[in-house]
């Protein structure tokens, strides 16, 4: 029974190299997180490659909600920020008792501080999904972060609680005062975070909680309640999220009511929502790129914010399975081997398009800096905001760029259709 | 003590009707969409600042009329353009839609007027004591509030109940596809109600503008406690979310009116016990306490009818 063909083991077309490659592509992530610092050694890419770490980690828990489960959280930095509070508490209560607790296990303190909040409020915040839940989500963001402001003795108030990660046992010699031994406990739990929420997504547990954000009344009638299925996927998703709470926590040595605020909340599903997700990778993606874009962002504009909503805004409407989903999409085309015709439309879409994407970047510093009256600098060419013939560039450019990139638009829309077709006749979907 | 539960109770209400203005909109859009619209602060926010911008061009009065006419095409255009062609993506991209809105509006308005709040004045002809209770002058412009949202609130109930358009839409609250069998242009219903819904949004933000704070951050402060009343009132109930504003106006103005803890209370605790959460509980005053109560509510209706007050649906 067991070697009959299943209808869907022929549509999948099981590699024989499966195998190999499926543990190759974590391998590589491996030796990649090992050998990153040593190539770009700098100061600065050190912190940013601890930050994109952690944001990682963040994004992989948020979607084991929103991607795994269907639930669509805009609380998420509560149980992030409950963790690197309770992280703090916890390194600054071992080093004044010289408790033998290294640093490395810190990070799990974290997780469970989350864990353990989600356990508190998880059962009445799952009992419905849906709309209901993400204005829940949301009430109870903005009840923890209200209160922190309160509570001062645990959260410190304004200024957060301060502590000093080095005061720890050190291990095997790292006393984790340098930003690289930082870095590569982070890229430790980020390795271990990632194996163990991949595992998640292939256990029954996992299964079952797609089922729930597929069809719950169809999972009722099987026999399992949706309600216990979305709390044990909300305390998941508490623990990992505390994970890199407590590692934030480690890295800056310092836990503020920030942490637990909307904007680390709104970013987290920025950061899952861009990358996709769909696919176990595409918040991975995402945080990488938002992270990037929010270091490298500040420092060239001063509306940084907007350019992220204007990106998501644009994914939400025209692409709302990420960049993993576009990526993935171009899966049954490569391999049927049509991905060719495809190229020639996109080259022509990407001349327009560019000129549309120069024209919103134009348009938007042109607000910003009209009053001050200073210079945009854009691909080496100055624009000065309060002159007329700068809006006038901005207009063409937006205008022109946006009516002759739909017409492109629609040229890639049929080239791809094209394509698709010739993949589905030879046997690949698409 | 009277004064201050007189003072308070008129308040209350302006701001509790206030908060009506907003979510008889919201939960209308929701209602029939289906989408919950996160970006309905954010209209709010808008119509502030438009508000302003437009009395300081062209005075308060015309402003008072344009400034939601534009808040309403503002709001069609992203109906029109933005969710209709989301929503073959389902609730969620719809509702992530207006959350990307209402985070580029923020940010828009933050980038064109500043961070800092705008001086935008009650108008030189509202701007008298209206009567004196005890000793508290109450401006007249309160009073211009309040009259012009118990118009519109009246306006609005006339119009659902008693106008063919309102019978179109009390219809489409509940049976969407039905109505669109029997022959009404429902996208152009949809568009209508977000534009109306937007407009009242909008109207709110000119009115409440001078007398609150005219800042980038009002529709971040506003919009969780919107979310609030609709969940506390049962989504899609507009006599909950009627009944849920009011009460949460009360609640707020109230609150932050009492200047009591539980140290006034029952004397201070004993300072050798230090600093701990029971200190700071003891000492915090309700006025501190007022922003978190509305989840405070929330939290409890929800674990005691999750469904608001007067709630049917489930989702």
């Amino acid at each position: 029974m067991s070697n009959a063909a299943t209808p869907a083991s022929a549509v999948t077309k099981q590699e024989p190299g499966g195998a190999v490659s499926f543990y190759g592509v974590w391998l590589l992530a491996a030796i990649a997180l090992v050998v990153l610092p040593l190539v770009f050694s700098s100061g600065g890419s050190l912190t940013s490659f601890s930050l994109i770490g952690i944001a990682i980690i963040f994004a992989l828990s948020y979607n084991i909600l929103l991607g795994q489960t269907g639930l669509l959280s805009f609380g998420h930095a509560v149980q992030y920020g409950l963790g690197g509070f309770l992280a703090v508490h916890v390194m600054n209560a071992v080093a004044s008792h010289n408790w033998p607790i290294p640093l490395p296990v810190i990070p799990l303190v974290g997780g469970l501080g989350g864990m353990a909040f989600a356990l508190l409020v998880g059962w009445v915040m799952t009992k419905r999904a849906g709309t209901v839940f993400a204005m829940i989500s949301l009430g109870i963001g903005e009840l923890v972060a209200s209160s922190s402001l309160i509570l001062r003795s645990v959260f410190g108030g304004e200024s957060g609680i301060t502590t000093d990660r080095t005061a720890l046992m050190p291990l095997f010699g790292w006393t984790f005062g340098p930003q690289i031994q930082v870095y590569y406990l982070i890229a430790f739990w980020v390795m271990v975070s990632a194996i163990a929420m991949y595992a998640l997504t292939r256990t029954p547990l996992g299964r079952i909680c797609n089922a729930v954000r597929d069809n719950p009344e169809r999972v009722e009638f099987i026999g399992y309640d949706p309600h216990v299925v979305r709390y044990l996927a909300y305390m998941f998703a508490g623990f990992f999220a505390g994970i890199a709470g407590g590692l934030t926590a480690i890295n800056f040595e310092i836990a503020n009511s920030a942490y637990l605020g909307a904007t680390q909340s709104g970013l987290v599903l920025f950061s899952a929502f861009i990358g996709g997700t769909a696919y176990f990778f595409g918040p991975i993606l995402g945080a990488i790129l938002v992270t990037y874009l929010q270091l490298g962002l500040t420092s060239v504009t001063s509306v940084w914010q907007l350019y992220f909503g204007v990106i998501f805004i644009g994914i939400v409407m025209f692409a709302p399975g990420g960049i993993a989903g576009i990526l993935m999409k171009h899966r049954p085309l490569i391999r049927a081997g049509t991905l060719r015709s495809v190229i020639p439309s996109y080259l022509v879409a990407a001349i327009p398009t560019l000129a549309l994407a120069l024209g919103i970047i134009l348009t938007i510093e042109t607000v910003a800096r009209f009053s001050g009256g200073d210079v945009i600098n854009l691909l080496g060419i100055p624009f000065v905001a309060t002159a007329p013939t700068t809006w006038a560039a901005a207009a063409v450019l937006l205008v022109g760029g946006f009516l002759v990139a739909r017409i492109t638009w629609r040229r890639v829309a049929e080239a791809w259709d094209r394509a698709a077709t010739v993949a589905r006749d030879r046997g690949y979907l698409a | 003590m009277a004064e201050l539960i007189v003072i308070s109770t008129l308040n209350g209400i302006l701001y509790g009707m206030l908060l009506f203005l907003l979510s008889s909109g919201l939960t209308v859009i929701f209602s029939m969409m289906g989408v919950l619209n996160f970006a309905h602060a954010s209209f709010y926010m808008l119509g502030a600042f438009f508000g302003y911008q437009l009395t300081r061009w062209i005075g308060f009065w015309p402003a008072f009329v344009l400034a939601p006419l534009l808040v309403g095409a503002v709001g069609m255009a992203v109906e029109r353009y933005g969710l209709r062609n989301t929503h073959k993506h389902g609730h969620v991209a719809e509702l992530l839609l207006t959350f990307g809105l209402a985070f580029a509006i923020e940010e828009i308005v933050s980038m064109i007027w500043g961070r800092s709040p705008v001086d935008y004045r009650v108008p030189a002809v509202l701007d008298f004591p209206a009567f004196t209770v005890f000793s508290t002058n109450y401006p007249a412009y309160k009073i211009f509030m309040l009259v012009v949202s118990v118009v519109i609130f009246i306006a609005l109930l006339v119009t659902l109940k008693k106008t063919r358009v309102g019978l179109i839409v009390q219809a489409a609250l509940t049976h969407p596809s039905m109505v669109g069998h029997l022959g009404h242009n429902v996208g152009r219903v949809f568009m209508l109600v977000f534009g109306v819904g937007s407009a009242l949004a909008g109207l709110a933000g000119v009115i409440a503008g001078p007398s609150l704070v005219t800042q980038s951050d009002m529709a971040a402060l506003l919009g969780p406690i919107l979310f609030v009343v609709i969940v506390f009132g049962g989504l899609g109930s507009l006599p909950g979310a009627f009944i849920a504003s009011l009460l949460i106006g009360l609640i707020q103005t109230f609150a932050v009116a009492l200047n009591g803890s539980l140290a006034s209370l029952f004397g201070p605790l004993d300072p050798s016990l230090g600093a701990s959460p029971l200190t700071d509980i003891w000492n915090v005053t309700i006025a501190q306490v007022a922003p978190i109560l509305p989840y405070l509510l929330l939290v409890l209706v929800l674990i005691f009818r999750p469904m608001g007050l007067l709630g049917t649906r489930e989702s």
